[in-house]
């Protein structure tokens, strides 16, 4: 069959096979052939540092950033030096008084104006994303871009009724915000970051991830052609060089980060030094909790679309599963199924469930994570028909069962698609063991019933439930954590909160 | 397995569904892209699965004639279009009334079965020797399989029992002189169950039911190729994705429980290829994995276990194949009506 559509008579007449019931025959098979995504989108060779609405050219130290899934170089990017983010901060804190001083609804048009663009270039971001983040393009085209989008709608509606978001205090703008983000969801954080900022009237300097900076800088692109002012977005990219230039800058009035706990830590520390604002979403090792009346089959849908979306590469990941002891060997059986029916392999195919992994430093260390589980005892489930194309970084998904609470898998974030099954006997031990974790980003429960689900979930020190379901995100429901997962929320009401300095009357400020 | 009733019970015999996460999983199906080989062999494997149906008052025996040779040869100028000959669909599916004329037209060594749907069609309020009755006579005039609806005022007034004594009483007539057996479709008529729960509930208990028969009778799994099926199509909503899902799922765990296959017919709504695509895309991910012993493959990706009742569909579907192999749509009235 040529590769034109064109076919010729099919191989198998469906109804040669011998129909009487009890004997052996051959029976249905059905492949999908391959759904490449067939926009091309232009990379140029290069890109610098958009600064005060003008491009530089990448300059002295600038790196290459790869396609994870074929381990090709798309382009090169700047390395952004001190200089470099001290020119952004300046350009920014230039851009302030005249954005913040325009009419609230004059901003929101901007806003609109951005989102508008983004859903009219959906198609060119998704698969931009796909290409410099691994993800595959399913998701990018289904969730990343729409959901970016969504945020800037959902922001320039607030613009104009801010002054009614805080009853008796009036919000102003916080000023420069630096806002470093990660690699997992490039332009869905970078949509997170900006848009209630920019909608509040401040300026901002953001650091992409130096492994996925491409459509933070096409991000760049629509806001120039939206005729955003300049200096109103600067974006640098570089390495965590960049990114502590920017968190320890005087001029920044205002940081906020995604990424690990780690490098949050530090964050915080540098920025405790000096007294700017602060707002971290770090890590986490979500817990899924089964309960015996769940709908199981459901319940395995969530567990598997909560911890293999992404490739695991989701700060709320439910990565532990916690099944009632009675119903253990039935959902381990359920997630062995499902597990072999995930297509693993080129993102840049519709049919892709799982894609690359971002990097090689991080299939390095979910690969570490994975045999490091074995080491210890657990025993490992893979789906074992999947074949992993031979170059790119690519894993398996899989899961542990036999996990102990104190196991390695079970208490660091892997960050990879690798779940830990663990069982537990009554309601309570459940939400001890749940809690049982420095992290407290996210949780899901899976019960059919609905009194249960309200008590367990006000016991969880998660800072956001889902119950009966898992990842949903919506731009008007806050997001953020407990314990070490940081703190502040992106999104809804809450969200505002970070990029305001709320005045009383008297002009006092708090 | 032999033919005793099998001692594993279903793990927990009144399984909860989610619809939420159940209309999620559904929609997810939808998003595979199906294209060039695979999408010949789907839509080809779609017109092989066909009831081509007729169920309407107004029902002559000329068009049921006109139906029957489109069963078996969907499309004249297949071999002009399309260079090489198109397989026959699966069964006709007619009132009893006109069982007679199929048997006719389709001859006794016929490769399309012909299937009568019976007792009371389509609400089933009747006594219930009327609609053991009606199902004795379609299959004494010649229906291959039965399509019958079960009793949903008892179903929704929780009288299961009497339900699943009912749907015994139809499979025995369902029998024939010489001992084998005309195989059953049973009818939840979804549109009416309302709730997933429900949904789930009744197929476990229409499969249970007729497996009964199966174990009084002494077949061995994996028992009677009987079916349970989505709607009579008088009913809105007929068929959906979640409901069929449910349905899938009940088959599955209940082969998983006693070896035993049953076969699944989405009836009303079904009218393109596209969706008749994302129906097989379902089947091939929710059961496509399983092993069932004795086949090699999935035995729901052929006729033999999986249907769909429609009539538009096969129009549809003959244009889709049209287009793949020139790149242009034919005319609706190329393809003579169904």
């Amino acid at each position: 069959m040529g590769t034109n559509g064109r076919h010729s008579a099919p191989t198998v007449d469906p109804l040669a096979t011998d129909r009487s019931v009890a004997s052996a025959r051959p029976g249905g098979r059905w492949d999908y052939a391959p759904a490449p995504e067939t926009v091309k989108v232009v990379v140029k060779p290069s890109y610098g540092h958009y600064i005060g609405g003008k491009w530089s050219r990448a300059g002295a130290g600038a790196f290459a950033t790869i396609n994870p899934a074929t381990e090709e170089p798309l382009a090169i990017v700047a390395q952004g030096t001190e200089k470099d983010v001290d020119q952004a901060v300046r350009a920014a804190a230039k851009a302030l008084p005249a954005w913040s001083g325009l009419p609230a609804r004059e901003r929101a048009k901007f806003l609109f104006r951005v989102a508008r663009r983004i859903q009219e270039r959906a198609r060119e971001f998704a698969v931009l994303e796909t290409m410099d983040s691994g993800k595959p393009i399913k998701e990018s085209r289904d969730v990343d871009v729409p959901l970016a989008a969504a945020h800037f709608f959902y922001h320039a509606g607030w613009a104009d009724k801010l002054a009614y978001a805080f009853p008796g205090r009036t919000p102003r703008p916080v000023g420069v915000c630096g806002q470093v983000i990660p690699w997992n969801f490039p332009l869905l954080m970078a949509a997170w970051k900006l848009a209630p900022a920019l909608a509040c009237g401040n300026t901002c300097v953001l650091k992409p991830a130096e492994t996925t900076p491409l459509t933070a800088l096409r991000l760049a692109e629509v806001f120039d052609e939206c005729g955003v002012p300049p200096g109103v977005l600067n974006v640098v990219t570089g390495d965590g060089r960049t990114g502590a230039a920017i968190v320890s800058h005087p001029g920044v009035d205002k940081v906020a980060f995604t990424g690990s706990t780690e490098v949050g830590k530090k964050i915080a520390a540098a920025v405790a030094a000096r007294g700017a604002r602060l707002s971290l979403e770090l890590g986490g090792k979500s817990p899924h909790i089964i309960f015996e009346d769940a709908s199981l089959d459901q319940a395995v849908e969530g567990v598997i679309a909560g911890i293999y979306f992404n490739q695991g590469e989701v700060c709320c990941a439910g990565s532990r599963l916690f099944v009632q002891e009675s119903i253990l060997t039935e959902v381990i059986t359920r997630l062995e199924r499902r597990l072999a029916t995930l297509r693993v392999g080129d993102p840049m195919d519709k049919n892709t469930d799982v894609g690359a992994i971002n990097s090689r430093d991080q299939l390095d260390r979910v690969s570490h994570y994975v045999s490091l589980g074995r080491e210890e005892g657990a025993t490992y489930h893979e789906a074992s028909a999947t074949s992993l194309p031979t170059r790119g970084f690519y894993c398996r998904p899989c899961f542990f069962s036999n996990v102990q609470p104190s196991h390695t898998i079970a208490r660091e974030e892997i960050f990879g698609p690798v779940l830990s099954v663990m069982s537990f006997r009554t309601p309570e031990e459940a939400v001890t063991r749940a809690n049982n974790s420095p992290y407290g980003l996210a949780a899901g429960i899976w019960t059919d019933k609905g009194s249960k689900v309200f008590d367990i979930a006000g016991k969880l020190k998660a800072g956001v439930v889902w119950c009966n379901t898992y990842n949903k995100f919506d731009p008007a429901s806050p997001f953020g954590g407990y314990k070490e997962s940081g703190f502040g929320r992106e999104g809804g009401l809450q969200g505002l909160r970070a990029y305001v300095r709320l005045d009383v009357p008297t002009g006092r400020t708090h | 397995m032999t033919g005793s009733p099998p001692d594993v019970m279903l793990p927990r015999p009144s399984v909860s569904v989610d619809a939420v996460m159940a209309a999620q999983r559904a929609a997810e199906f939808t998003k595979r892209s199906i294209k060039k080989d695979a999408k010949v062999a789907g839509l080809l494997m779609a017109l092989s699965m066909l009831d081509l149906t007729t169920l309407e008052g107004k029902d002559s025996v000329e068009k049921v004639r006109g139906l029957c040779r489109k069963a078996v040869r969907p499309w004249d100028r297949d071999e002009a279009v399309l260079g090489y000959r198109l397989p026959s669909v699966a069964a006709v599916c007619v009132y009893p009334a006109l069982v007679g004329t199929c048997v006719e037209a389709l001859g006794p060594d016929r490769r399309v079965k012909i299937a009568s749907v019976a007792t009371g069609f389509p609400s089933g309020q009747f006594p219930l020797e009327v609609r053991l009755d009606d199902t004795r006579r379609a299959v004494a005039d010649g229906a291959d399989e039965i399509d019958m609806v079960i009793n949903r005022g008892a179903f929704l007034a929780g009288r299961h029992d009497e339900v699943a004594d009912e749907i015994r009483e139809v499979k025995r007539a369902c029998r024939r002189e010489d001992g084998s057996f005309a195989h059953l479709k049973v009818i939840l008529e979804t549109g009416e169950l309302e709730t997933l729960d429900q949904v789930r509930r009744a197929s476990d208990l229409a499969i249970r039911a007729m497996a009964d028969v199966d174990f009084e009778t002494g077949i061995p799994a994996p028992g009677t190729p009987d079916f349970i099926k989505t709607s009579t199509g008088k009913v809105q909503p007929a068929a959906t994705m979640p409901v069929t899902l449910v349905m899938l799922e009940a088959i599955r765990e209940w082969h998983a429980a006693t070896g035993r296959v049953v076969g699944m017919k989405p009836a009303g709504g079904i009218r393109t290829a596209k969706q008749a695509l994302h129906y097989l895309v379902m089947v091939n991910e929710a059961l496509g994995p399983v092993r069932v012993d004795g086949f090699d493959g999935c035995p729901w990706l052929t006729p033999d276990y999986f249907r769909f009742g429609a009539s538009t569909l096969c129009n549809d579907i003959l244009r889709q194949l049209a287009w793949l192999k020139s790149g242009r749509y034919q005319a609706g009235y190329d393809f003579s009506e169904a």
